[in-house]
């Protein structure tokens, strides 16, 4: 059970939070200008590293917040969390 | 004491009468089961689960392979270990040939849960784990220990130690209770630590009452999950000592010399009269002589090793024990039960020469080494090594904040333990920011002889391995593991799953590393390079009544009622679970004997509400309050049609996709201002809903100006349905003008009903002329009640309500749908905008998927015989008898009524390219029987609208 830390409340058990995926996954600006493969990929294809992921977390029992995490998926550490629309940190 | 043969002189305590296996036994308090029984001579305790073959106690705790009981009474309870079970007056137990049985009747007991945090847990209250908790809680840390017996001491309470010149009992005794008495210090006794998960989260089980028999109070849990998040965890978790496969290691009398000890030492009962020791290492010895004082023959000593350590050896040679270095045991032997101890020189098994003897003896205590307990270190993502000291895996690098200290991480000696323990607690301390003592002192123990290295073997050679057991509660044999080895198989995970060698309850503490030390040996590698198979939780096994705690029954889940509840209830309502609500499903005719059943009561209010007046509670229907400058724009980013013309006053129909085009939600939206709309959801999807709306407001349009709140719980809501439900309104609410012309379809009006201020909307679910009339949640029963007074109006439930949208054709998100159906598979082109440049969903019906001809449309189904209810699920076949399997599927029933208003039955499915099939006879088999059925149009009942408007 991850301690996941809120950057509204701090840090709070993952029961209370809501996965969102994959961060940085904008909705297209113009759907209709795709290609149905171009739109396939937005709508389906995700990234599965091993390693450092940047995802949607949403603080659902919380503050009801969505932000963004940096997450280590083979260790389930957090190096960061940051608010939507700001960029990706840079992890050393 | 004449009823306990084996119990030592000198044994004090209350004596406890229990059964066994039919038989009346007396024990002492503070035995455990399977002390009690070798006090009294039982051998035999329980039988193998594949041969069936006796077993006897092998261990002394939560190891145990062999002793597996049942408990019979004060309640019923499988699987457990004699080892573990803390006798009582009045123990009811059977011994169990592998395999329990569950209670016949409810679980009578309380189960609880806690969550704790602390900065310090240290897991076991043995030597280092006394001293870790002790340097940190005596520093200000909050700490939490924990130890799965009811007492503190771990191997303290099995050897005859002395700590200050305290004999070990005694010492951790008082500093336990010293460290509970601090006021951030918490002492968890009968605590067994299950689970450690990420960010130190760690799982354990208290055990409250369950050693008191049928003396516990019923006012107190049985059993309590503790929840604790640490910020450091110490795991001072001991060792569990290995056996050797050899044949017939699995006789009764054949114990693991560890064991033996603390059966003599701590419960004062003799394992046997006469017993063979057999070791590769020195801690054999300690055990040998700790017997042969309370009075059991130690006949010989067969040590694998040349060179036993000297002081051992001397002092075995004081007592005249006989030492054969260099030597196995080849076989324990004897009818059910250890009789005699068959000794080799090693060489021997080797193809070399050498004497065998036949030793007479009934007992046999052998020791293959010692591992460290790693399965939480483990399962909190820390690597793990071997040692090549020791022969087993070691504590390696951590993934967490934690440690392990003491023997967890390979300390051998008591000093050192102590020792290791304190520099656990000093760590925990700097770590958790708090000033560190710079002296701690550590208690003045005994001197303890300089070992001599150990020898690792796992198995003794022979021609024949049937009976070389290396996992006892599988029954697992090593003939077995070089069996899965000679198929192929080179990983000892795979050999697991081949041989289920370490999948028993016990997920083979003792058998784990052996397994892998055979399988090493067969495809001569070392064990290091082979590694060991994974630790998982938990740690021992845990009742699922432990686990749900108090989450059972109502307070399962949260059990959400409407204002008009305690109505329902009084008229005698049979209630549906819609998500967590509680709805009225159906309600039969009071005063009846017997009582109106469901069919009859649905097909009444079905014609109440076609042919006269008839109410619903549809309180539980999600709402939402949508409100900002840019919620119009909102509102047609998510909807598949458009709601920024929609004028106030005015109510629309509206469904909602996800991106992938498939229908996500439908409801009403009803516009208050140019700026607020209250949005209407499917019961069940309420918060989905509103999720949805929040993670496109936040993470795609934060610059929308939109609030979005959820009003569910303050609205109650009222169906008025029916042709005459204009009639009651009306005189309800005097001042609103009724006729059509002022209050028109899809409009709504603020007004006063029944005196109670309320907004009613004309919308219907049913095709008849109906009203929604809203009112504050506090109101919503006397509302109800002045709807109900002059006893015209019929209430219906959710089933009525299921059959009268059924029989016009409106699919229910959820039933009729499944998340692969968009509003055009329902028939509903007209819903999705042609105008809009976009909006979520808009692109992928222009993906060619969408626009299969044959998806699976929504379409009405006539049984050919009117009477014939489909059952909701059935498959749809075109072929009036069933070829050979796979048989082609056409779709399924999702809705299926009997109809007041058709006089038949129908139902709704979704068929492939249903729409074309208007007319087709398809077949519906159920159970042995095809069902013919004609495909219709999905709007079975007054599809001209003819009945909206009254």
């Amino acid at each position: 059970m991850l301690l996941i830390p809120c950057p509204w409340c701090g840090p709070r058990d993952e029961a209370e939070f809501h996965y969102g995926g994959q961060a940085h996954v904008a909705y297209p600006e113009d759907p209709a200008a795709l290609s149905d493969e171009e739109w396939a990929r937005y709508l389906f294809f995700r990234d599965n590293p091993k390693g450092l992921f940047a995802e949607r977390w949403s603080h659902t029992a919380g503050c009801r917040r969505w932000f963004n995490a940096v997450r280590d998926t083979a260790t389930n550490e957090i190096h960061a969390v940051y608010r939507v629309g700001e960029p990706r940190p840079v992890i050393a | 004491m004449s009823g306990q043969p084996y119990r030592r002189e000198g044994a004090t305590g209350r004596v406890l009468r229990f059964r066994f296996d039919g038989q009346e036994y007396e024990g002492l308090e503070g035995d455990t089961l399977a002390s009690a029984l070798l006090a009294n001579g039982v051998r035999a305790v329980a039988s193998s689960i594949r041969l069936g073959r006796p077993r006897g106690v092998y261990a002394a705790g939560c190891e145990e392979p062999n002793a597996l009981v049942q408990i019979e009474e004060p309640f019923p309870e499988p699987m457990l270990q004699a080892t573990t079970v803390e006798l009582y007056d009045g123990l009811v137990a059977t011994g169990l040939p592998g395999q329990g049985r569950l209670a016949d009747r409810p679980d009578p007991a309380r189960y609880d849960a806690v969550h704790a945090h602390c900065d310090v847990l240290v897991v076991g209250a043995g030597p280092a784990g006394i001293a870790a908790a002790g340097v940190a809680a005596r520093a200000g840390a909050r700490v939490i220990l924990a130890d799965e017996r009811p007492e503190p001491g771990g191997s303290l309470l099995g050897t005859a130690e002395t700590l200050d010149g305290r004999p070990g009992r005694e010492w951790a005794a008082g500093e336990v209770a010293a460290l509970a008495a601090l006021p951030e210090a918490r002492v968890l006794g009968r605590t067994t630590v299950l689970g450690h998960y990420d960010d130190n989260y760690v799982i354990a089980v208290e055990r409250r009452t369950n050693h008191l028999g049928a003396a516990a109070p019923a006012e107190m849990a049985r059993e309590r999950v503790w929840r604790i998040r640490a910020k450091r965890v110490v795991l001072a978790t001991g060792g569990h000592e290995r056996f050797v496969a050899f044949a017939g290691n699995d006789l009764p009398g054949v114990m693991l010399a560890g064991a033996a000890r603390t059966y003599a030492n701590r419960h004062r009962v003799l394992p046997g009269r006469r017993a063979v020791v057999f070791t590769t290492n020195d801690s054999a010895y300690a055990a040998a002589l700790d017997l042969a004082d309370a009075g059991v023959e130690i006949a010989a000593i067969a040590d694998v090793r040349q060179a036993p350590g000297e002081a051992w050896a001397a002092r075995c040679a004081e007592r005249g024990i006989e030492v054969l270095t260099g030597h196995v045991v080849t076989a324990a032997r004897g009818e059910g039960e250890v009789s005699s101890v068959e000794t080799a020189p090693r060489s021997k098994t080797q193809g070399a020469g050498g004497e065998t003897r036949e030793i007479p003896a009934d007992l046999l205590l052998v020791s293959g080494g010692w591992s460290p307990v790693v399965h939480l270190f483990s399962q909190s993502g820390g690597t793990l090594r071997y040692d090549e000291g020791l022969g087993a895996f070691t504590p390696g690098e951590a993934r967490q904040a934690v440690e392990a200290a003491g023997f967890a991480r390979g300390v051998t000696t008591l000093r050192g333990c102590l020792e290791d323990g304190a520099e656990a607690g000093r760590r925990a301390l700097s770590a958790a920011g708090l000033a560190v003592p710079s002296e701690i002192a550590v208690p003045a123990v005994g001197e303890e002889p300089p070992a001599a290295p150990a020898e690792h073997l796992w198995l003794v050679e022979s021609g024949d391995y049937g009976t070389h057991f290396v996992d006892l509660q599988r029954d697992v044999t090593v003939g077995e593991v070089l069996r899965a080895v000679g198929a192929g198989l080179s990983s000892v995970e795979h050999v697991k799953r081949y041989t289920t060698a370490g999948t028993a309850h016990d997920q083979g503490k003792t058998s784990g590393l052996l397994t892998s030390g055979v399988v090493a040996h067969a495809l001569g590698v070392e064990v290091a390079e082979l590694g060991t198979t994974t630790f998982r939780a938990p740690y021992t096994p845990v009742s699922f009544a432990a686990l749900a705690g108090r989450d059972r029954g109502p307070l399962h889940d949260p059990v959400r009622v409407t204002a008009m509840h305690e109505w329902h209830v009084a008229r005698g309502a049979l209630f549906e679970n819609v998500g967590q609500w509680k709805r009225p499903w159906y309600y039969p005719r009071p005063g009846e004997d017997p009582g109106e059943d469901m069919e009859a009561a649905v097909l009444r209010e079905c014609r109440a509400a076609r042919e006269d007046v008839a109410a619903m509670d549809a309180s539980t229907l999600g709402k939402i309050d949508v409100v900002g400058p840019d919620a119009a724009v909102f509102l047609d980013r998510l909807y598949t049609n458009m709601m920024s013309t929609l004028r106030a006053g005015s109510i629309r129909y509206g469904v909602m996709c996800r991106a992938d085009g498939m229908v996500f939600d439908d409801g009403t939206v009803i516009r208050l201002a140019d700026d607020r709309f209250l949005v209407t959801t499917t019961t069940g999807n309420a918060a989905a809903v509103l999720d949805w709306m929040e993670e496109w407001l936040q993470t795609e349009w934060p610059d929308l100006r939109v609030h979005c709140t959820s009003v569910t719980e303050q609205w109650a809501t009222v169906a008025l349905v029916g042709p005459r439900s204009r009639e009651v309104l009306a005189r309800l609410a005097p001042g609103l003008a009724v006729d059509n012309d002022s209050f028109p379809f899809m409009t709504w009006r603020d007004t006063e009903v029944a005196g109670i201020e309320a907004r009613v909307c004309r919308i219907s679910f049913s095709g008849e002329l109906a009203y929604e009339i809203n009112v504050s949640s506090w109101s919503g029963l006397a509302l109800w009640e002045a709807v109900m007074a002059s006893g015209e109006v019929t209430p219906y439930g959710t089933e009525t309500m299921h059959v009268l949208r059924a029989e016009k054709g409106f699919p229910i998100v959820g039933q009729d749908t499944d998340g692969t159906v968009t509003p055009q598979d329902l028939g509903m082109e007209w819903i999705v905008s042609k105008k809009k440049a976009d909006f979520v969903g808009k692109r992928s019906f222009a993906r060619a998927d969408t626009s299969r001809p044959d998806r699976k449309h929504l379409v009405g189904l006539l049984p050919e015989d009117p009477g014939v209810l489909l059952p909701e699920g059935a498959h749809l076949v075109a072929t009036s008898s069933l070829p050979e399997p796979p048989v082609p599927t056409l779709g399924f029933v999702t809705s299926s009524y009997r109809s007041a208003a058709l006089g038949r039955t129908f139902a709704l499915a979704l068929v492939s390219g249903g729409r074309e099939r208007a007319g087709e006879r398809l077949y519906a088999p159920v159970g042995a029987d095809l069902v013919p059925v004609t495909v219709t149009s999905h709007v079975l009942y007054d599809p001209e609208g003819a009945r909206r408007d009254g």
